[in-house]
């Protein structure tokens, strides 16, 4: 058994921010282990531009950004094992993992960072009935054959759900020269970026079919159409609004899913309501020394906040194997009316002198609305936002001066004006 | 593949059946050929079951289905133990709600008494939920029948295949039966391969099978299938059961179950609906409506976030009720495996074996001995149940075991690479699944699939756009970007 100050699982964009805040903050043995056959995560398939406008003040694809990062951790000389798939973490932080180079590995951790991100929800768990054909896929494995294997999955494509990574899809096959049919979207908005509705369906007149889904799948061997229906406010189809689409190609996506199987190993505590790790607003979960950030722990719409919330996690990772994180009581971070997803879940009471950036998202579209933060009744902060939309995050950042009016506990809400 | 113009044998079929036929035929020293019109063995019926191996108190008594389902049930754990099968010997529980179910089960427990099923007993109260703690606390009574077990069906139907071609017999794929005509000397086959002649003729091509028999026989056969629809639940709650759960038996079938399966996954299903179209093996909102609810009713914990896809899967039924093998009085020299529907899977070592031994009778075949046999080599322990030890070795000795492809099912390259290469090896994306599992987890194949068509691609010297899902019609890819045909 290999002994490691900071095992890092994952050398996406979670990973190596992390990585490189961890050795920033003084953290000298690190091992970033990643099962791709190159560091970067998702974003090595992302050859769209529009990453970076935060963290870098420019448009990068994420390929380039993806680079940048690896370009910190090289010049850090940080150790990544690529080709390296984790098997199993304990709460002792013990992990197993195993990779053609180094066969079975058994590494004891100091401090665990869980920067696993997250996997696209299938066609099989939401149960789309209909025949099984090929030429349904989820979006991203889409992206992944055309982006990295230079391969076209098909020619006349509908797109179930009008998440980020359909939207993209939805622009990335048309200039491939597929024909795109439609966006079809369950709710009655959509799930993605406002910029990317724009960008991806507008541009290229692509209708998006709002509150409305497929309802049957016809094909024996290959896709050859899908059935599309409106549905009501209770999300069902509407008897007699079916219409059949004639494609060779079904795009899903239909929802994105932390990836928490090693977290749940490890006995780390996982919140429903995320399907991420509990944490606090340095990213530590409830088990001591294990740390989780980026989509591992809340599905994340920009890369830039990736960054910011993974860097806290290294830094804090480097503080904890350092003696110095300071554990006080917690208190509740309660999601009020309107909110969802909200993370962190608890604050460290022994933490209250830096900035906490609370993040969720809206539970539908909101006009001329406010977040509202109260603790014990009082009001500590209202942040007035024109529109609030679940496909894109809510960020609040609370300094401590608004920290310090904490007691007992604080609640997230929405008002709507 | 090529076939050749003449065999003492042909069997029709590729499913499980067809398959133990072969691997018991294989023991003699016959010329033998399997026909399967699809691109990999088991892709009927025999891909989409529920993977139960009865204990055999279903059957009325006196019939084939009694008979071999009793029959066969015994064999298993022996048979699977040398075929290096996973089989769970993990008994069966058909669970009472009511008094009037509760009657019924005392009817099942003297019918599997008459049909010679050893152990049963009915359990009820403290009893009932010490063995099953997660049932229903509304369940009143079980009918538990400890010899009961499951087994992967296909897994079975592979090692039946990979024994049989590996002592000789030859199976080809992509091969369906347009015509047979009786001859001098057995039986003329119009095949998609070509024209075929055989002194013997199997007959297990399970929902086609009363197509094939009715080419011959003036003793016409009518299959009616029926569907049934399944939801698979995330192997996380592996363990929440034991035995496979039925409700008590109604006229329609056995009815909605659960089960756990030998991969840690459970099964919600299956339904029964009569369909016009053998072929039509799609899921629909209503039925996977009803064996959600179905299930529930065993088990009220489950939640739609716990399943992670469905499957259907058409049963071969016939008038009558009851299995057809052997041979028409009109056709001699062609042996029927028509009707098999359940118990089917649980029959089919006793219905290969029995076959086999009648076929093997009429064409005075010699046994082989000694040297002529082939033992067969079982695949290795798949990664996934292998201790970390045993991995570690795995990896020092090949290193594609040091390559994860399936995350979801721990499935490495190595295992990939040899369920392609076994005697009967995977073709397909679908193939490679069934074999190693690879694209069955949580994912569905999000992350492993463009992998395991990499893996094919190397293994068979194709290139990506000719890779198939399961044959022909069924490509996943049209071509390199910038060079797909219009």
């Amino acid at each position: 058994m290999i002994t490691k100050q900071l095992c890092i699982i994952g050398g996406g964009p979670a990973g190596l921010a992390a990585a490189q805040a961890a050795y920033d903050a003084g953290c000298r043995d690190i091992l970033v282990l990643e099962r791709d056959c190159r560091a970067g995560g998702i974003l090595n398939q992302c050859i769209h531009n529009g990453f970076g406008l935060h963290r870098f003040g420019e448009e990068l694809t994420g390929p380039e950004y993806a680079q940048r990062y690896v370009d910190f951790v090289n010049e850090r000389n940080i150790e990544i094992q690529l080709n390296t798939m984790v098997l199993d973490i304990t709460d002792d932080k013990i992990i197993t993992a195993v990779s053609q180079v180094h066969g079975l590995q058994q590494i004891q951790a100091g401090a665990i960072i869980l920067a696993m991100g997250c996997r696209e929800r299938p066609r099989g768990a939401i149960g789309i009935p209909g025949s099984r054909p090929a030429g349904i896929y989820t979006a991203g494995t889409a992206q992944r054959f055309v982006n990295l294997e230079g391969q076209m999955p098909g020619k006349r494509v509908v797109i179930l759900g009008s998440g980020d990574i359909g939207l993209i899809m939805a622009r990335r096959m048309t200039f491939q020269g597929a024909k795109v049919l439609a966006c079809v979207e369950l709710m009655p908005y959509s799930s993605g970026l406002t910029r990317n509705i724009v960008q991806c369906l507008d541009d290229y007149d692509i209708p998006l079919m709002l509150s409305h889904t497929v309802i049957d799948i016809i094909g024996k061997k290959r896709l050859e159409a899908v059935v599309v229906a409106e549905v009501g406010e209770d999300r069902k189809p509407i008897p007699g609004t079916e219409q059949t689409i004639e494609c060779d190609t079904l795009l899903l996506s239909v929802g994105l899913l932390p990836e928490n199987e090693l977290s749940r190993a490890a006995k780390v505590s996982i919140d429903p309501a995320t399907s991420g790790a509990f944490v606090d607003q340095d990213l530590a979960t409830t088990v001591d020394g294990i740390f989780a950030c980026g989509n591992v722990l809340h599905v994340h719409d920009l890369v830039d906040n990736v960054s910011e919330e993974s860097a806290r996690a290294g830094r804090t990772a480097a503080a904890y194997l350092a003696g110095e994180h300071k554990s006080g009581e917690s208190i509740t971070v309660t999601a009020g009316k309107g909110v969802r997803g909200i993370v962190p879940q608890r604050l460290n009471s022994a933490a209250m002198d830096a900035d906490v950036s609370v993040m969720f998202r809206p539970d539908r579209v909101y006009k001329k609305a406010a977040v509202v933060v109260t603790s014990n009744g009082e009001e500590i902060s209202r942040s007035r936002k024109p529109v609030l939309t679940p496909g894109e995050m809510v960020t609040i950042k609370l300094t401590p001066d608004k920290l310090a009016k904490i007691s007992g506990g604080v609640e997230f809400s929405i008002e709507e004006a | 593949m090529q076939c050749g113009k003449r065999y003492d044998a042909v069997i029709i079929g590729a499913g499980v059946i067809g398959s133990a036929v072969a691997r018991w035929l294989s023991r003699y020293r016959l010329s033998v050929a399997v026909l399967e019109k699809e691109a990999e063995p088991a892709m009927g019926s025999s891909g989409a079951n529920t993977g139960l191996v009865h204990a055999g108190f279903d059957p009325e008594p006196d019939t084939l289905k009694a008979k071999f389902n009793v029959e066969g049930a015994k064999m298993f754990p022996a048979l699977c133990e040398e075929l290096g099968v996973h089989y769970e010997p993990s008994g069966a529980m058909v669970v009472a709600f009511n008094a009037e179910e509760r009657a019924i089960l005392d009817e099942l427990l003297e019918r599997g008494v008459t049909n010679g099923v050893e152990q049963l007993r009915i359990v009820e109260g403290d009893e009932l939920f010490a063995l099953e703690p997660n049932l229903s606390d509304k369940a009143v009574a079980a009918l538990y029948a400890p010899t009961a077990g499951m087994v992967c069906p296909y897994g079975l139907t592979f090692a039946f295949a990979d024994d049989a071609a590996g002592n000789g017999v030859e199976f080809i794929r992509n091969c369906a039966v347009s015509d047979i005509k009786k001859a001098d000397d057995g039986y003329v086959i119009t095949a998609d391969c070509g024209e075929i002649s055989a002194s013997v003729v199997v007959n297990a091509a399970g929902l086609y099978s009363d197509v094939i028999n009715n080419m011959v026989s003036e003793e016409k056969l009518t299959i009616k299938p029926n569907r049934g629809e399944y939801w698979i639940v995330d192997k996380a709650l592996a363990g929440t059961f034991k035995a496979s759960l039925f409700r008590t038996p109604t006229a329609a079938g056995k009815g909605i179950l659960i089960t756990p399966t030998v991969d840690g996954t459970l099964l919600a299903g299956p339904t029964a609906e009569n369909v016009d179209d053998k072929a039509d093996v799609d899921t629909t909102s209503a039925g996977l409506d009803t064996a959600f609810n179905g299930a529930q009713i065993l088990w009220p914990k489950l939640r739609r976030a716990d399943l992670i896809t469905t499957f259907a899967g058409n049963r071969a039924k016939i008038a009558g009720g009851d299995f057809i093998i052997g041979q028409p009085k009109d056709a001699p020299g062609f042996f029927n495996a028509v009707g098999v529907d359940s118990p089917g899977l649980s029959s089919a070592p006793a219905i290969g074996r029995y076959l086999a031994g009648e076929i093997a009778e009429y064409l005075d075949a010699e046994p082989k001995v000694g040297e002529m046999l082939t033992p067969y080599k079982k695949p290795a322990k798949p990664f996934e149940r292998m201790s970390n030890e045993e991995r570690a070795e795995a990896i020092a000795a090949d290193k594609g075991y040091g390559r994860i492809v399936c995350r979801c099912e721990t499935v490495t390259e190595a295992e990939i690479r040899d369920s392609i290469r076994r005697p009967v090896g995977a073709r397909t994306v679908d193939g490679v699944k069934h074999r190693t599992r690879s694209g069955m987890g949580r994912c569905q194949g999000g992350f492993c699939m463009p992998v395991v068509v990499d893996i094919l691609c190397d293994e068979l010297g194709l290139s990506p756009e000719e890779i198939t899902k399961n044959g022909a019609g069924s490509e996943l890819l049209i071509g390199r970007i910038g060079e797909e045909s219009k």
